[in-house]
């Protein structure tokens, strides 16, 4: 097996690079021009980023097996976050067990190329036997909460970042160098300089609430801007993507409105459960899926573009 | 021999396996004693419970951390004695035919004065629905017998969701250990096991 050229993964590291030490410098000149200010948060989420961009390049630059096991160790943990807060009964301690062993399962099917079971597992094969494993364990109150969160919980978590997998999976177009490595350290990039830009803006001139009731901190002027800008960011990154240049900027647009719905219904499934954070893995941040959430939402769509639009 | 097979068990399998696998977390760390003897009480919901208690310590120290544990259950049948005596060192009390010879509380008490220190579940038995069951009086006379000796309280989180009584298979949910400070409880036996049964509620109600 030949492994595909570095050439994007080394650009977009020299990139994520320089970024990175803009906003430790800028951490910095704030702290030092107003030392009376909180920064702590705001370093604390910089320096997890150092962390995270690291381990995500890394895994990326690897090999794909590597990229593949620390994609699904992202589905595990962050399904693991989410049952943890689920009400669970006794009695779907099978049932969460078979969810849990869908994970390599289903990032194996990633691992062989094999597209048809990969898109219908988890829809169609999990869904029909997670319900019997819940019969089998003989107790019906509760039955249909039980099955249909455990269900949801692996098609947001599993079958979605799933998706991250087979999206590195894909070869390279004919004449072109930008493979699925590249088209995953693009939309991962764009989603999450979307998220970050949102965050700043919202800071910065955040007035009117979207969405007041399940999640107070996102504003209009954040959502705009922060995808707008982001958007604008996919520009240069075009020679990651088989796209057009106007094709690039509106499919970023794209993915981040859905990381924004992403982000927004697992604020909702926080506050069903009435906490803050999923964990508390990463300083800053929070957990795993307080992380990836927009990531569930966007890469589905964004890999089903690309499959149906390019190969 | 058997100590160093628990020192790679608990290095190789254990504390990847409540890492990786669970996620446990420990709060109040610090309230674990620095030197035996000590007796570590526990609410009771897993076979994980001795497990996770166990991997708080340095490995060098466990053959001297004995879990107090029923012998008609962890010494039935020869696999499970072996598992239970080589990889936990257990402490074995009878439950049932207790005399004058095997009295528990003069086991527990022998261990502590050669200096070996104690888990203990003092509700005898693992809870079914999470809700910690009421503390057995054998805890009290062993705290009157040593009042010399530390009783530190912890609550454990969530393992009795990973791995609850009669299941085989572990689901991983994120758990917690709670240790809370050392205790020297005095005064009547009913005064001892009510302070004891408070201080590992108030662990389970500090959120």
């Amino acid at each position: 097996m030949t492994v595909p050229p570095l050439t994007p993964v080394l650009t977009m590291s020299a990139v994520v690079l320089g970024l990175l030490v803009v906003s430790t410098l800028v951490v910095w000149l704030l702290r030092w021009l107003r030392p009376e200010g909180r920064w702590d948060e705001l370093a604390d989420r910089v320096k997890a980023w150092w962390v995270m961009a690291a381990v995500f390049l890394g895994a990326v630059a690897v090999h794909p097996a590597v990229s593949l096991v620390v994609f699904a160790l992202m589905s595990f943990w962050a399904l693991k976050e989410y049952v943890t807060l689920l009400r669970t009964r006794p009695q779907d301690h099978a049932t969460l067990f078979w969810a849990f062993a869908a994970v390599p399962a289903q990032y194996w099917l990633v691992h062989i190329k094999w597209y048809g079971v990969f898109i219908i597992f988890i829809p169609v094969y999990v869904f029909l036997l997670l319900p019997v494993t819940l019969v089998v364990a003989r107790e019906t109150k509760g039955f249909v909460a039980s099955a249909s969160q455990i269900h949801w919980g692996l098609m947001a978590f599993v079958f979605g970042l799933s998706h991250l997998g087979y999206l590195l999976q894909l070869p390279a177009l004919p004449g072109r160098t930008a493979d699925g490595r590249a088209l995953v350290l693009f939309v991962v990039f764009v989603v999450e300089m979307s998220d970050v830009l949102q965050y700043v803006w919202g800071k910065l001139v955040g007035r009117h609430k979207v969405l007041p009731t399940v999640s107070p901190n996102k504003t209009w002027e954040g959502l705009v801007g922060g995808v707008l800008s982001a958007a604008l960011l996919a520009w240069p990154l075009r020679f990651l993507t088989p796209f057009a240049p106007l094709q690039t900027v509106l499919v970023a647009l794209g993915v981040c409105v859905a990381g924004f719905l992403g982000g927004a219904v697992m604020s909702a499934v926080k506050r069903d459960f009435g906490v803050k954070d999923f964990g508390a893995l990463i300083p800053g941040h929070g957990g795993m899926l307080d992380r990836v959430d927009s990531l569930c939402w966007s890469v589905p769509l964004f890999f089903h573009y690309v499959y149906w639009a390019c190969y | 021999m058997r100590r160093a097979l628990q020192a790679v068990f608990f290095a190789a399998l254990v504390r990847p396996f409540l890492t990786l696998f669970i996620g446990l977390r420990v709060r109040g760390r610090e309230h674990l004693p620095a030197a035996d003897p000590f007796v570590l009480i526990a609410n009771h919901t897993s076979h994980l419970d001795t497990v996770a208690l166990l991997s708080l310590f340095p490995l060098r120290r466990l053959g001297r951390i004995r879990p107090v544990a029923a012998a008609d259950y962890f010494l039935a049948g020869k696999a499970r004695a072996w598992v239970s005596r080589t990889l936990f060192n257990i402490l074995p009390v009878a439950r049932r035919k207790v005399t004058r010879a095997n009295n528990p509380l003069a086991v527990m008490r022998a261990a502590l004065a050669v200096g070996e220190s104690l888990i203990l579940f003092p509700e005898g038995t693992r809870g079914q629905n999470g809700e910690p069951g009421r503390f057995l009086p054998g805890v009290a006379h062993l705290a009157e017998a040593c009042p010399e000796v530390p009783i530190v309280p912890a609550y454990l989180v969530n393992l009795g969701r990973s791995l609850p009584k009669g299941t085989v298979l572990p689901v991983p949910f994120f758990a917690e250990v709670r240790l809370g400070p050392p205790l020297h409880p005095t005064g009547t036996r009913d005064e001892i096991l009510a302070a004891l049964e408070a201080a590992v509620s108030e662990l389970r109600d500090a959120e």
